[in-house]
């Protein structure tokens, strides 16, 4: 009886775990069945090649470089800004700053991540661009660099986070050698440290660019509604999020090739994300392999 | 020497510079949390809280977005927290290091980086139109708990890892099973970490706009959900909507509303920290 019991128990804890597997299935089978109708109409040339995205007006192209360029260069603008600024603080924190210090302010930094995204789309559009529009003269109200800017600031915990903890894992014997030799910590933090740690920093950032893509909140409302072949940051423009965004708020028919233009825009995203998703996973499991 | 002195000025000016950087963000962070508290505190009383949307400002309130947040929560703890529960148990557990482990594991690793409009695709079309709920509180709360699934299964698996060897050593020397030990022994001594595990997933699912809006919540309903079936709004998608209209007035409802979902996702950390430190306290 009490073998029956724990048997039963045991599957059904396995099935739980793999709802998990059934959930990814979803994913795939979903995105790539209504991406496959909407090829059926639109050449898979065309999504590729045309530059133009209208599926919403009388005259449809279907052109995905639009939204692709609106989500590079959204994605581009936080990393840039979120990399330097994310790792320097990870070193200071590593390297530099008193533990009580690191373990007061490491929490609230990932209060910075905490904070919904939408909450960020409200700063970025009522309180970063009036105030840039101040310096830069001819940014319109919806842009790429106020979104891309707050973006940065969301994901800077993502990064000062994951790299401190690479740079905290390297073995102190390493430090104490570089010390022993008479460099300086900050000679010691880029030349030893940091290229000690460099899968790590790279996994955190791999993430941190996912993470910007897929973001949506903050994109829709700051970066504007206007697909565009263009990598000028003063100017409206869509990203992929926030298009499915912006359809989904409309009334679209089901089944209609409206409706299926989100999914065909939700597997590139899909791809994208889970490509540099693995490829993260792929170096953490070195990166954990050489110090174990 | 001068070369030395060129290091270490080198090395106090990059000591300024990480000061500088960390700071940025938390400057940052304050100057955002500010701005919204002068911009949306004046409009916060009682009646913002229980007014129904409205088309004038002044009249409108966030009761059917509270309401609706309320009953979105709820729904999605009931259903991701047994699952979550019991996959991170099985994996800790019960699972052998075979090939059927490691695809969960790289699985859930790989679920909890799709962006969340993917789930919010996924819920569209299998629960609206599939399950036919349409844009109801349960589609909505089914594809949340989707989302934080992975979240719920990482850290009850890191709580669940926390928990001594002796403790199951002890527990199996007296003669308990398998279930046994993790129901009577693993589990009670893991649940602060679950606990905090599963209070910072929902405060994840509280701040989700994105997903809610491609499955078809509403941003305008006038009246709160009274059963699962039911259409809905919640406050995220609220404040999305205002923040999109261009009368002054909403600008500052929605940043009251900022206000009270700041409020609602702060304090849901905070239990969470509170949890946790008490925990781990008592697991040393």
């Amino acid at each position: 009886m009490r073998r029956i019991k724990e048997f039963v128990i045991e599957k059904l804890l396995l099935s739980s775990a793999l709802i998990t597997i059934a959930v990814t299935i979803g994913i795939i089978l979903v995105l790539s069945i209504e991406a496959f109708y909407f090829f059926s109409e639109v050449s898979i040339l065309d999504f590729l090649t045309d530059t133009e995205w209208t599926p919403l007006f009388t005259n449809k192209h279907f052109g995905i470089m639009p939204l692709l360029s609106g989500t590079l260069l959204t994605t581009f603008i936080a990393i840039a800004f979120a990399v330097p600024v994310g790792l320097s603080i990870s070193i200071y924190l590593s390297e530099y700053a008193p533990k009580s210090f690191r373990k007061t302010i490491k929490p609230l930094l990932e209060l910075l991540a905490a904070v919904p995204t939408v909450v960020y789309g409200f700063f970025a559009l009522m309180v970063v661009t009036p105030y840039l529009q101040g310096i830069i003269p001819g940014l319109s109200g919806f842009n790429a660099l106020s979104a891309g800017l707050v973006m940065g600031v969301m994901i800077i915990p993502y990064i000062s986070s994951l790299s401190e903890d690479a740079l905290h894992a390297v073995p102190y014997s390493l430090r104490e050698a570089s010390y022993g030799m008479g460099s300086t910590r900050l000679q010691n933090s880029f030349k030893v440290i940091v290229p000690a740690a460099s899968s790590g920093i790279i996994v955190s950032i791999i993430l941190a660019i996912s993470r910007a893509i897929g973001e949506t909140m903050i994109v829709a409302i700051a970066a504007g509604q206007q697909p565009r072949l263009t990598f000028d940051p003063t100017v409206p423009v869509e990203t992929i999020t926030a298009y499915i965004v912006q359809v989904s708020l409309g009334d679209v028919q089901h089944g209609s090739l409206e409706y299926r233009t989100i999914f065909a825009a939700g597997i590139t995203l899909f791809v994208f994300t889970f490509l540099l998703n693995t490829l993260s996973h792929k170096m953490r499991k070195k990166f954990q392999e050489k110090y174990e | 020497m001068n070369n030395i002195r060129k290091n270490r000025l080198k090395d106090q000016a990059f000591k300024v510079w990480g000061i500088a950087c960390t700071l940025l963000g938390l400057v940052l962070l304050l100057i955002f949390l500010g701005n919204i508290f002068m911009d949306g505190i004046q409009r916060i009383n009682w009646s913002f809280l229980i007014n129904l949307p409205s088309r004038s400002p002044e009249k409108a309130g966030i009761y059917t977005a509270l309401m609706g947040s309320l009953w979105v929560l709820s729904l999605t703890t009931i259903i991701a927290l047994p699952v979550g529960i019991a996959a991170a148990i099985y994996l800790e557990e019960y699972a052998k290091k075979n090939k059927l482990s490691s695809l969960l594991e790289v699985n859930i690793s790989n679920l909890a980086g799709v962006p969340s409009i993917i789930y919010g695709l996924l819920g569209l079309e299998v629960f609206v139109r599939i399950m036919e709920m349409g844009g109801s509180v349960l589609a909505g709360s089914f594809t949340l708990a989707l989302l934080i699934l992975p979240i719920v299964i990482v850290s009850t698996r890191e709580a669940i890892k926390a928990v001594p060897k002796s403790i199951r050593d002890a527990s199996f020397a007296m003669g308990a099973s398998k279930w046994q030990t993790v129901y009577l022994q693993v589990l009670p001594a893991s649940f602060g970490g679950i606990l905090t595990g599963i209070i910072l997933a929902l405060s994840r699912a509280v701040g989700e706009t994105a997903p809610l809006i491609v499955i078809g919540a509403l941003a305008y309903v006038p009246f709160a959900p009274l059963s699962p079936m039911d259409q809905f709004s919640v406050l995220p998608i609220q404040i999305f909507n205002w923040i999109t209209r261009p009368q002054p007035g909403f600008v500052e409802n929605a940043a009251a509303a900022i206000i009270i979902l700041l409020l609602i996702t702060f304090v849901m950390n905070g239990i969470a920290v509170y949890f946790r430190n008490k925990w781990q306290k008592k697991l040393k």
